[in-house]
């Protein structure tokens, strides 16, 4: 949303995911590390065991640009497969998505139950999930049972189809040296995938890379 | 982006003429501030004293409660509870959604009553949906200058980015 009156770009951006995958823990070391004056109260409604129970949410300035002040209302869902009610709600006028997954080998099932929640639900508000900001963060890489990125990959973000032939030519990621986010697959197929990040959230590692990235996203696709 | 359904933009014609409306509301039913908040739960604006007040929590939390009461309403089969009321010792708010896209909300305190609140609000919904009706007409037809603000501005986007 444009406000030209208070002269301010406002931007939703959801951290959606399996239960326990570290969207609360992105929210709270952005929440740690920016400049108090640059962003407002974290807010979480959650259980008694911190588990959350409707969404965390956290205000943050980016800067100006262009004279508007640009603001951030990054979203968590809760993870639980139980609330998928108030997951749904949170997604409302959603500008972009960053999907946390669980790196956990055993944490499989549970990824692709979410991603595949977050399919039906933004469908249901008439969106298309492969047409809008996107971005995937694979947490938890410091764990030993952490499965190879190249398997998750496979699993969450195998490629949608690219219809759109004026869309035919190799994109390369641009975080990922020798890696395309758009490319022509061997059976003929030109594919495009959601640019991918690996994470610690608990200590910090890759949640700025992963916010930068869907926040440049947004902007660029109000450009 | 053609997924979202919150592209939209206030110019400071419909800005001027919404917060006068919402002054006149104020003052003649003695209530302390409005706040207009879109759905998704971004401020549009703050009208009267709203001091100490964290308007942007506030809207965030707004929007949350009428999207859950919304489904609340639909499970017991109806379309929505068009209006929210939450009465406290000393101010309460009254919360009503304007054209399905904007929420209303009102924060009174004991110098007016939620009867007069309740009763001036009508006419105010009507007059807001008028207001906001124009602006995402407009939207629609393209006129709004949203989608050209940040035209060219990848520099500029690239920059925001020094954390």
């Amino acid at each position: 949303m444009i406000n030209y009156a208070s002269r301010e770009i406002n931007c939703k951006i959801v951290y959606y995911g399996p239960g326990l995958g570290g969207k609360t823990t992105n929210l709270e070391h952005v929440y740690g590390k920016v400049k108090p004056e640059t962003r407002g109260k974290l807010i979480s409604l959650a259980t008694e065991t911190e588990r959350t129970l409707f969404f965390d949410f956290l205000p943050v300035d980016l800067g100006t640009i262009r004279g508007f002040k640009t603001r951030f209302h990054l979203y968590t869902v809760p993870g639980q497969v139980y609330y998928n009610a108030s997951r749904k709600l949170i997604l409302k006028n959603v500008d972009g998505i960053v999907f946390v997954g669980d790196s956990q080998a055993e944490r499989m099932e549970a990824n692709l139950e979410s991603m595949q929640n977050l399919y039906d639900n933004m469908s249901e508000y008439g969106y298309d999930l492969t047409q809008m900001p996107f971005v995937i963060q694979y947490n938890k890489r410091d764990l030993a049972n952490a499965a190879p990125i190249e398997d998750l990959q496979a699993a969450l973000n195998p490629g949608w189809e690219v219809e759109d032939a004026s869309k035919h030519r190799v994109q390369p990621d641009p975080y990922h040296a020798g890696q395309n986010l758009v490319e022509q697959l061997s059976g003929g197929e030109w594919v495009e995938r959601a640019p991918f990040f690996e994470a610690i959230a608990v200590n910090g590692d890759g949640v700025f890379d992963t916010l930068k990235a869907v926040s440049k996203l947004v902007l660029k696709a109000l450009a | 982006m053609t997924a979202s359904s919150a592209n939209w933009s206030f110019t400071q014609d419909d800005f001027t003429s919404i917060t006068e409306s919402l002054k006149r509301f104020l003052g003649e039913t003695k209530s302390l501030c409005a706040l207009l908040v879109d759905r998704s739960g971004q401020l549009v604006t703050t009208v009267g004293d709203a001091t100490g007040l964290d308007t942007t929590a506030f809207a965030t939390l707004t929007a949350a409660d009428y999207s859950a009461n919304d489904q609340l309403a639909k499970l017991v089969g109806e379309d929505d509870f068009s209006s929210l009321f939450h009465q406290g010792e000393k101010e309460s708010i009254y919360v009503a959604d304007i054209a399905r896209r904007l929420l209303l909300v009102i924060i009174f305190d004991s110098r007016t009553t939620v009867g007069l609140v309740r009763l001036r609000m009508k006419d105010e919904i009507e007059e807001l949906t008028l207001l906001v009706d124009r602006v995402f007409s407009r939207g629609r037809n393209g006129a709004a200058p949203a989608e050209h603000l940040l035209k060219g501005a990848d520099d500029e986007i690239d920059k925001l980015f020094n954390w």
